[in-house]
């Protein structure tokens, strides 16, 4: 019986760690959802196929060009966030005052054009991404258990950027500038803060994140196709707006439990539904709390 | 005498969209007996009218009831599911093909209302984005359920099965599998006819533009302008979004039903989040509450990827660029400005009224 229960232990561990791994992927990509959407108020739906574009420059300067995996990850980093800010830059800072729904439209259609700059630059073909970390993997419990190095390396990453992110906030000025900006843009300019470099400057982090977020997740599933970024921008999506969309510690919480959701579900419910019940899980979540986990209810005054 | 030219106007609005749509019908009609229609652009005929009727009924939850639904090709999924079951399972006692597709629309109409109503009730109570995320969730849902699906056919009438197999359908011999999960539905007898696309948008117009221009749409109208000047008023949210919501559900069933009978083979994954974002890609081209421009944004842009066909391999890249450029231009304040010098059109301070049309 003890061996039995052992067993199923070892495989509920690797569940929760897999787990715990995707939610940190998910957790860093929905960083940047959320923090662009708390201070532009916008839903950036082009961000998923940055985490592509991450991906695609990392796999070309380590596989093709034979560049170490650091270098690659840096240069992929420098990349998105020119293209976060360039992005930024020609098609949302015109349409600063313009309805919610054309800004939408306006980043579905950076989306489309990503997507296509894409295929026509690196093809349908799905790429074979090769680890940035190598496949070592540690066994614990005399082999019983075993956890590859690029869960370690993610987890440990997530951890890094979220104490980073944290402090950057709270303490340096342009963090605190951020936030002003996010909690009244008119109040914030007002006290001489520029609002478009604060803007200019999350969308530079969020596509940094997202470009980390992109080896790491083609490290742990290495098949990298133009449209490899948009299913996990929509899960990485819904994990901001379940922890609150806005809130950081939210996109945190949101992704980490978006990822054990959708590990177990697949282990222990069944594969093929495995979306469905992260998305029930989300409107289950959404109809007790209407703002998400750590989601500020605003008040309405009539 | 106030009161009357509206009424004039508003019929007159209407009476222009009606003979649009009649006209465009006719004249495509002489062209494709002329033989001067592509065979493409003559495959793509009755997908453009699903498309008219999707672009129509979001434009009804997105432009008049106010509510972002990123989900709308799951009621699509769910009409075309059922309609084509109904098809199918008819074939023997319906063999007059269109009474058969009227019935089979009406099926996947009622069952997309169906899934409408029991969506609504939780999405409703959302508000903002986070309505539009449960709205995308629940597509997912739909399809992700849809692919699990297995459906058939026999004597003892239909079996269902979600998860298994095919096998576990138990059918008699001679019994038909209909849905076989994610290879979704093939072997369709294709009814789906242009003729009939013509009239199912003719008949969504008439719903809509009368439940617009009914009391009920002035009570949706007023939830959408000031919900809580609105519910000051007496009027019910829950009673006017449902209503707003399920009919707009229904007729992207009817849309699916169609669609999906046009086709030999229809997979659950055809009608995923990109489907919904390319019908609000219709609905906001054309202009929000604007049915005519939803009709006209919806047969363009599904024959766009087409005319583009020069730029060969550049077509999706040069349509996204179209679509951003389009963006920038209704809706930058110095670009439209810009635009209307070189026009010839006289400034116009920004607050365009949403007239229903």
């Amino acid at each position: 019986m003890s061996i039995k229960y052992e067993v199923y232990a070892m495989t509920f561990l690797s569940y929760l760690i897999s787990g715990i791994s995707l939610g940190s992927v998910y957790a860093i990509i929905a960083l940047g959802y959320t923090m662009v959407y708390g201070i532009a108020k916008m839903l950036n739906f082009a961000h998923g196929d940055v985490i592509m574009v991450g991906a695609y420059v990392c796999f070309i300067m380590t596989t093709n060009l034979g560049w170490s995996p650091f270098l690659g990850v840096l240069l992929a980093m420098l990349v998105c966030t020119v293209l976060g800010v360039v992005i930024e830059r020609l098609a949302y800072k015109p349409l600063r005052s313009a309805p919610s729904l054309a800004v939408l439209i306006t980043a579905i259609g950076i989306s489309y054009f990503l997507q296509n700059a894409a295929l026509l630059l690196w093809t349908s073909n799905p790429k074979v991404f090769t680890s940035v970390v190598g496949d070592t993997s540690f066994k614990f419990f005399d082999g019983k258990l075993s956890v590859s190095l690029v869960a370690i390396v993610t987890v440990i990453t997530c951890i890094v950027i979220m104490i980073a992110l944290t402090l950057f906030t709270d303490k340096t000025k342009t963090g605190k500038a951020m936030r002003a900006v996010s909690e009244d843009k008119g109040a914030a300019q007002l006290m001489g803060i520029n609002v478009n470099s604060a803007i200019s400057v999350t969308f530079a982090i969020g596509s940094a994140l997202a470009a980390i977020a992109g080896v790491l997740l083609c490290s742990a599933y290495p098949t990298l196709m133009p449209t490899t970024g948009s299913m996990p921008g929509i899960k990485a999506f819904t994990a901001a707006v379940f922890g609150g969309i806005g809130s950081i510690p939210g996109a945190m919480i949101g992704g980490l439990l978006l990822g054990i959701i959708e590990i177990f579900g697949k282990a222990y419910i069944s594969t093929q539904l495995s979306d469905a019940i992260v998305f029930g899980v989300l409107i289950v979540v959404l109809l007790v709390k209407p703002a998400g986990l750590l989601g500020k209810t605003i008040r309405e005054k009539v | 005498m106030k009161k009357s030219t509206i009424l004039n106007q508003n019929s007159r609005e209407k009476l222009f969209t009606y003979g649009m749509v009649i006209v465009a019908f006719i004249v495509i009609q002489i062209l494709k007996t002329g033989g001067h229609i592509s065979s493409s652009l003559n495959g793509q005929l009755v997908p453009i009218c699903a498309y008219i009727v999707m672009a129509i009924s979001l434009n009804l939850t997105v432009g008049v009831l106010g509510e972002l639904s990123l989900g709308h090709a799951g009621f699509m999924s769910v009409g075309a599911f059922s309609s084509t079951v109904a098809a199918v399972s008819l074939q023997s006692s319906i063999p007059f093909a269109p009474a058969r597709l009227a019935v089979s629309i009406l099926v996947g109409a009622i069952c997309a209302g169906i899934a409408g109503v029991l969506i609504g009730i939780p999405v409703l109570r959302l508000k903002g984005d986070y309505l539009a995320i449960v709205t995308l969730a629940f597509g997912e849902i739909i399809k992700n359920i849809i692919t699990c699906l297995y459906v058939g056919v026999d004597s003892h009438g239909l079996h269902f099965s979600i998860l298994t197999s095919s096998d576990a359908l138990n059918l008699d011999e001679g019994g038909k599998i209909i849905i076989n999960g994610p290879m979704g539905i093939s072997g369709i007898t294709k009814i789906s006819t242009f003729a009939a696309g013509f009239i199912l948008i003719l008949i969504t117009l008439v719903i809509v533009l009368n439940l617009i221009h009914s009391r009920a749409g002035r009570a949706i109208m007023a939830l959408r302008d000031n919900r809580i000047a609105a519910e000051a008023m007496g009027i019910s949210i829950t009673k006017y979004k449902m209503m707003a919501f399920v009919t707009s559900a229904a007729l992207a069933g009817a849309a699916g039903g169609l669609f999906a009978q046009n086709y030999s083979t229809i997979v659950p994954t055809k009608f995923d989040f990109n489907t919904s974002i390319l019908i609000l890609v219709f609905v906001v081209l054309g202009g929000l509450g604007n049915m005519k421009g939803s009709i006209i944004a919806a047969a363009v842009l599904t024959v766009l990827p087409e005319l583009l066909r020069s730029f060969s391999d550049y077509r999706m890249l040069v349509y996204a660029i179209v679509l951003i450029l389009v963006m920038l231009a209704t809706n930058n304040e110095p670009v439209k400005n810009m635009l209307r010098r070189i026009i010839g059109l006289p400034h116009k301070k920004e607050g365009s009224t949403i007239d229903g049309q």
